[in-house]
């Protein structure tokens, strides 16, 4: 594999940090509001009297922010100051930085992500695999339908219908949150197990819409593989059958499941924002959520930035293994 | 006629579906007082009854007027910003794939950039930043200015196929110039495709405004079904046991997403006869 290459999606990695920090910036702008102003009238108006001076405070205050220098100079400021990793504060719970923040939320994520995303990818990989092949068991087959209809609905909506279903009907798991409220915090077994038992409604809510998306995918490619010239001649060879499924069947057919995999990861994550939502789980989505609630902008272009660069860092990765999967694709300059 | 829609059972299923849905706009728009759609119109966390068949929530809407108002809204911004998605999307893919070159690779650069960035995340910061009260229509208009990306990229592959065909080239021959090759060669052969895409992009627009209506950005002043959920998660329905006041959302959002799906399917087994071997 080329360095050539390397450094090309490299590019648009950076391309996309960029791209997504200058949304950012000028978005917001666009509407003329004056956040500063906005948060004090909003306090001020808390408070049930109108303050005075409102107006000198917030010209110090967008002193004390930069907002007051022309759009370009604050433009630069703004990209050196991501650049720097640097998200600025956040208005809500001030002094608290926007980093800060989503560090604590992030592994909340990318833990639920993580898992989830693997979990779905490979058993309905797997799946579609078996429902295209012929030796499989017939029952299987039973599975379709329902799995067509989950993977037509939103990941928050099944959320709904389990919490109902497990945590209120039954009571068997817990309806909110990513851990017991004044559990201690730390890697003992009664705390992981506490996390996991409330990652279980989330994560299920994620892998039974995701299955079917993946083993729909699947199936089709495989029966278009097992069309092939070099599985006929397989079959003439005399090789085991299994061999034949999983060398040369599933071993092609999952390359283009790659792909979708990389482009699906920004549809997974939006949809998972609202599962965390939902559940109260304290991740990204959360932290989002009540950024949103609060009014705390510079949370919310924090959240977005980093999912952002999150993604494309994760799309990057996948498309550096993707000529490691797929030996046919080398990438070199032609 | 008959004996193709028995064959292909997702396209009757889609149908069936969106068609009672329709019914129930049209016979609720009839028949019931969306007025009571408001909050403080009727008694407020009645479970479901004759008067109120699918109850009423806690701050005194009718859930039933709800649905019947919200349902159109849902549809309409899935409509709007799905017409303008395919619409946007078919010109810049037929552009990109008919005349290629650096049309082509600035047109394909910016769908695929587009298509790894969650687009979530990116209308939560539009919607954030135009705060204030939103309008069913802007919020259609915030869905679709995301929405042309996917087509974009699945007219343009398809299109690079068709580009290949005899048939192009000798209409090329025939001296027909690039955009009537375009409109009278290329589009009338991948029509049953451009629907299949219009539906899918209804649908993912659908899913998009939800998703924001549910985080709370969404037009507060309309009834929308998004924003009953919204509701629902705010006043912590489940826990509390108003199971009615969900299910009326939950069952609506459902036949909606189903209904588009199996139409998709379908059309797309129309589309792409191939597919029928695996199906």
């Amino acid at each position: 594999m080329g360095l050539y290459f390397v450094a090309k999606r490299f590019g648009v990695f950076l391309v996309i940090v960029w791209l997504a920090a200058t949304l950012n910036f000028f978005l917001p702008r666009l509407s003329g509001d004056d956040p500063v102003a906005n948060k004090l009238m909003e306090q001020a108006s808390l408070g049930g009297y109108a303050q005075a001076g409102i107006a000198e405070m917030v010209k110090v205050y967008n002193q004390h922010f930069g907002l007051d220098k022309p759009l370009l100079t604050q433009y630069l400021n703004y990209v050196g100051n991501v650049a720097h990793g640097d998200l600025n504060y956040s208005i809500a719970n001030y002094p608290r930085t926007v980093v800060d923040m989503i560090a604590e939320a992030l592994p909340w994520t990318v833990g639920l992500l993580g898992m989830t995303t693997l979990v779905s990818f490979a058993l309905g990989t797997f799946l579609g695999a078996l429902l295209a092949w012929p030796g499989a068991p017939r029952w299987l087959q039973w599975f379709m339908p329902p799995l067509w209809a989950l993977h037509a609905i939103p990941f928050f909506l099944l959320g709904l219908v389990l919490m109902w279903l497990l945590a209120f009907q039954f009571q068997i798991l817990p309806i909110f949150g990513g851990h017991s409220p004044g559990a201690k915090v730390g890697l003992t077994v009664g705390f992981v197990l506490d996390v996991l038992r409330h990652a279980v409604l989330p994560s299920l809510s994620i892998v039974l819409v995701s299955v079917g998306g993946w083993a729909l995918a699947m199936r089709g490619m495989m029966v278009t593989t097992m069309g092939e010239d070099y599985v006929t001649f397989a079959e003439a060879k005399g090789l085991r059958s299994l061999t034949i499924f999983m060398r040369y069947c599933m071993r092609n057919a999952i390359l283009p499941q790659t792909t979708a995999l990389a482009l699906a990861l920004g549809q997974i994550l939006s949809g998972a924002v609202l599962v965390e939502v939902i559940f109260g789980y304290p991740g990204i989505g959360a932290l989002l959520f009540q950024a949103i609630q609060e009014n705390d902008f510079f949370v919310i272009q924090g959240v977005v930035f980093t999912v952002i660069v999150g993604l494309g860092f994760a799309t990057f990765l996948l498309d550096i293994l993707y000529p490691w999967l797929d030996p046919r694709i080398t990438y070199r300059r032609s | 006629m008959r004996r193709y829609l028995a064959r292909n059972v997702s396209l009757v299923v889609g149908i069936v579906l969106l068609g009672l849905l329709t019914v129930f706009m049209v016979v609720g728009a009839f028949t019931v007082d969306t007025s009571n759609a408001q909050a403080l119109s009727v008694p407020a966390l009645q479970p479901p009854s004759w008067e109120y068949p699918f109850g009423t929530d806690r701050q005194g809407r009718d859930l039933l007027a709800v649905m019947v108002a919200g349902t159109p809204l849902t549809l309409r911004i899935g409509f709007i910003a799905g017409f303008f998605g395919v619409g946007v999307g078919a010109v810049l893919a037929f552009v990109a794939a008919y005349y290629g070159g650096w049309v082509d690779t600035i047109i394909r650069g910016i769908a695929d950039i587009g298509l790894t960035v969650p687009g979530l995340l990116v209308l939560i910061i539009i919607a954030v930043s135009l705060k204030g009260t939103l309008t069913v229509t802007q919020m259609a208009l915030i869905v679709a200015s995301l929405s042309w990306l996917n087509p974009t990229r699945t007219i343009r592959s398809q299109v690079l196929t068709l580009r290949q065909r005899g048939f192009v080239e000798i209409a090329r021959l025939n001296g027909m110039s690039g955009p009537e090759i375009i409109f009278f060669e290329l589009m009338p052969n991948l029509l049953p495709y451009l629907a299949a895409t219009l539906v899918a992009a209804v649908s993912n627009a659908i899913l998009a405004s939800v998703g924001l209506e549910v985080l709370g950005l969404g037009p507060v002043e309309s009834p929308t079904i998004g924003m009953t959920l919204y509701w629902v998660n705010f006043n912590a329905a489940i826990i509390n046991g108003w199971w009615w006041w969900w299910l009326a959302p939950l069952v609506v959002i459902l036949i909606v997403f189903l209904g588009l799906f199996f139409l998709t399917v379908g059309l797309d087994e129309i589309a792409n006869p191939r597919l029928r071997r695996a199906v």
